[in-house]
């Protein structure tokens, strides 16, 4: 039964502007700019050269490594360059470039799976392989390693439909709009995990969706349950539903899996029907266009590639005003100073904040309210962190208050009356834990090397 | 359609939304928490009023007028919007006697200002609670002037009089802790009485019940949590229950101790302090259950009638000691801890 995860905070949802809006398909544009890198783990070789035609669903991007995932041209069309491009995760990436013919033309790869219900593990994952599956809910982790890696540990599979960042609401739309992929996709994974159940979980305020999708499972039988959860801030953290749904903590420093834990994002659940019974690759994506500086607000599903200034064309542009943009959630998502900047993989979300700038505190002093402390989901002590990162003291920050558990929610920094910014300093100072392992590393080998 | 070359667009780092309280709105759900019982307590005051309105003023002013001074003087940027200064003034007015000389109170202040807050460092770095220090350092200065406690229905003295009708505080009745001190005390004033602050003692002593709606007020707001007030209050409940003198009913007895005395103020609004309070809700809990302890004793065997002043000052000593050791389990070490007895 559904219960709870510690701290967190209740941000306004902001999701009325675009819940009631149904999905709709924007009209691919002229040219699509496709990053070959939009996953963690090694970026792809282009497969394809200036003046190559390609079809819709052709594989362009070869996967550089087991944690990878291969990339495919998302509309139809010739290729006009191959290089690097402005990339929403700053500076640039090699991409393919892409001149839209607007046949689409879908390519002889695409080709449905014979027989879904006869699958092995094996061949579920070759399929989710191919399809360039990877976390949608912005994790963007190589969805085939997941699944490989958790085969045998988990007995209990988790579907996030918790979508807990204030303003999207793709995933609601989706779960409204498609039932039919987001339970027959969970029934795929049953099927590869052999559980009798896979959960999903739903934060309350879509109980409308929870109802949808109740109604699908009744009408098929299949083996999904929908857990409804509180609607809270982190509820969609891997580590906070894990909680949430099983009762489980997933170890310090250790995946899902090693609590018996798997979970994906409804959008992947859906990829993966898409996968197994179109035989389409990910091509498109859902992304959910709102905030302050949006003229109307919408939900588009738009090609992979699509550079995020059609989107806001799409929704009558922007407010002159507009003085932030950001790909991804408000918690979480990443400031973008470039509208040319192309929708990823992982990209679930462009909002434009418009009107008055937040006020920065130019001298922020720590009041010691606790408040942090309290939101924190994985009950850390962000005013000691901070305090510490400050004195320079990273032995401390990483050993006595466990700064490298820290998940980067943001939950602290919202909270923390006196704007202290406790989140980015957490994440320059794991980062910079990193970078001494790395050098104490390098250190010990090169000790080593002299040594023998 | 816009031309987004043209949009001025800032770069800054997750998350990108705030929590719409801020210390400035914190320290005002604070002010507006005191104002009931503040101006309820002023107006029992009588003719008495106009002196504890401009005492408070006085104190207010007298707070913001140093911490002013302290941060030009030693250059450093400028937070009086913060209104943590307010707050402070407020508090101090409301521990000391309507009848303390102007330039007392800012005696007062200045030692909570800037001994207490700013030589520490500043808001949130100081290890005392301003107001409580300020009022600790005064009384060890001028006893007399801070035991002097109105009358509920003193007038104010004819120009040139220095005639003020005093009253003992009912704790100070009910000091020897017999219950021939304790029928006193029931007979000088009902529980009706203090519960709407008709009584005698500093602005702050009373009237209980808007020192609660204060409390109420902040809990709602969240601006505190009931960690600190629960136990603190909950504590002397149940050692005034067990405790009672013989032939005094319990339930009496405890009634008296909680609504007299600085308990109300001193349990939501002085303990509850985040400077000088831990930050952890279990650490919170053991802060509160040890103000109500010392409380109690000193209540009942120290030389002062009342505890609630230096029982917190006492608790606030042990602050840094509760952090460091009252720790949250952080999530994913509960299964570490057994994995690891599980590997032996
Ligand atoms: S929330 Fe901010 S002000 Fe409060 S204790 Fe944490 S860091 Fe300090
Ligand atoms: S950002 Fe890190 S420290 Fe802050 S609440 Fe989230 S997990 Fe805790």
């Amino acid at each position: 039964m559904a219960q709870s995860f510690f701290g967190g905070v209740h941000p306004d949802d902001k999701k009325s502007a675009t819940r009631a809006k149904p999905i709709e398909t924007l009209e691919a544009p002229a040219e699509v700019v496709i990053p070959m890198s939009m996953h963690i783990g090694a970026p792809c070789k282009p497969l394809v050269a200036k003046g190559d035609t390609v079809q819709l669903g052709q594989r362009i991007g070869e996967p550089g490594g087991f944690v990878s995932a291969p990339i495919h041209a998302s509309v139809s069309g010739t290729v006009k360059a191959v290089e690097p491009r402005p990339s929403s995760m700053g500076g640039k990436v090699l991409s393919v470039v892409i001149e839209n013919d607007f046949q689409n033309t879908i390519s002889g790869e695409v080709k449905p799976v014979a027989d879904p219900g006869g699958m092995t593990p094996e061949e579920l994952v070759e399929v989710v392989r191919n399809a360039g599956i990877v976390g949608l809910g912005g994790a963007t982790f190589p969805t085939h390693v997941k699944i490989s890696s958790a085969l045998g540990k988990a007995d209990y599979v988790i579907i996030n439909a918790a979508e807990c960042e204030p303003y999207i609401t793709g995933d609601h739309r989706t779960m409204l709009e498609r039932p039919e992929q987001v339970i027959g996709g969970a029934t795929l994974l049953a099927q590869c995990f052999g559980v009798d159940k896979v959960y999903i979980g739903i934060e309350a305020n879509k109980q409308d969706a929870a109802d949808v999708l109740n109604r699908e499972i009744a009408k098929t039988g299949a083996p999904v349950a929908v857990e409804v959860l509180h609607t809270r801030y982190p509820q969609g953290a891997e580590k906070q539903l894990c909680q949430a749904i099983s009762g489980r903590q997933i170890p310090s420093g250790k995946l899902p899996a090693d609590a018996g834990c798997c979970i994906f994002n409804v959008s992947t659940a859906c990829a993966i029907y898409r996968a197994v019974y179109e035989g389409m690759p990910i091509v498109s994506k859902v992304v959910t266009v709102s905030g302050s500086g949006v003229i109307e607000p919408k939900n588009l599903e738009c090609p992979i590639g699509t550079p995020v200034a059609k989107l806001f064309d799409a929704c009558g542009g922007l407010r002159e005003d507009t003085y932030k943009l950001i790909m991804g959630g408000p918690m979480m998502g990443m400031a973008q100073y470039d509208t040319e900047v192309p929708v990823g993989k992982g990209t679930g979300c462009m909002l434009a904040f418009a009107g008055d700038e937040e006020q920065y505190v130019s001298d922020p002093q720590c009041i010691r309210c606790g408040k942090c402390v309290g939101a924190c989901p994985i009950r850390l002590e962000p005013i000691f962190m901070y305090k510490y990162l400050m004195k320079g003291d990273r032995e401390t920050f990483e050993h006595k208050l466990h700064g490298m558990d820290c998940i980067e929610c943001g939950a602290c920094t919202y909270i923390c009356p006196a704007r202290l910014p406790l989140t980015h300093a957490f994440r320059m100072g794991k980062q910079q834990v990193q970078a001494d392992r790395m050098a104490a590393k390098a250190r010990a080998e090169a000790e080593q090397k002299k040594e023998a | 359609m816009t031309d987004y070359k043209n949009l001025k667009l800032i770069a800054s780092s997750s998350p990108h939304i705030r929590s719409e309280e801020d210390t400035r709105s914190i320290m005002l759900d604070v002010i507006i928490a005191l104002l009931p019982a503040l101006l309820m307590r002023v107006y029992q005051f009588g003719s008495w009023s106009f002196r504890a309105l401009t005492l408070t003023v006085c104190s207010v002013a007298g707070c913001l007028f140093w911490e002013w001074g302290y941060r030009k003087l030693m250059k450093k940027s400028m937070a009086l919007g913060d209104l943590s200064a307010v707050v402070t003034g407020v508090l101090l007015a409301m521990v000391c006697p309507v009848t303390l000389p102007y330039w007392m109170i800012l005696v007062g202040s200045f030692f909570a200002i800037v001994v207490v807050k700013q030589l520490y460092g500043g808001i949130g770095c100081n290890f005392l609670n301003p107001a409580l220090a300020g009022r600790a350092a005064l009384t060890a200065a001028y006893a007399g002037a801070m035991t002097t406690w109105l009358a509920p229905d003193a007038t104010y003295p004819a120009f040139g009089s220095a005639d003020i009708i005093t009253a003992a505080t009912p704790l100070a009745i009910m000091k020897e802790g017999t219950a021939e001190s304790f029928a006193e005390l029931t007979n000088t004033y009902s529980l009706g009485d203090l519960f709407l602050g008709k009584i005698g003692g500093s602005l702050g002593e009373a009237p209980a019940l808007m020192l609660i709606l204060g409390g109420i007020y902040l809990l709602v707001r969240k601006v505190i949590s009931w960690h600190i007030p629960v136990a603190y209050i909950g504590t002397v409940a149940a050692v005034c229950l067990l405790s009672a003198p013989a032939g005094v009913g319990a339930a009496e007895y405890m009634a008296y101790n909680l609504f007299a005395g600085g308990l109300m103020l001193g349990a939501f609004f002085m303990a509850t302090d985040y400077a000088t309070s831990p930050v952890t809700r279990l650490g919170q809990i053991v802060f509160g259950v040890g103000c109500g302890l010392i409380t109690c004793f000193i209540r009942r065997f120290g030389s002062y009638p009342e505890g609630v002043c230096y029982s917190i000052l006492i608790m606030n000593c042990t602050t840094w000691l509760l952090d460091k050791y009252i720790r949250p389990t952080i999530y994913g070490a509960l299964r570490r801890e057994k994995k690891e007895a599980a590997a032996k």
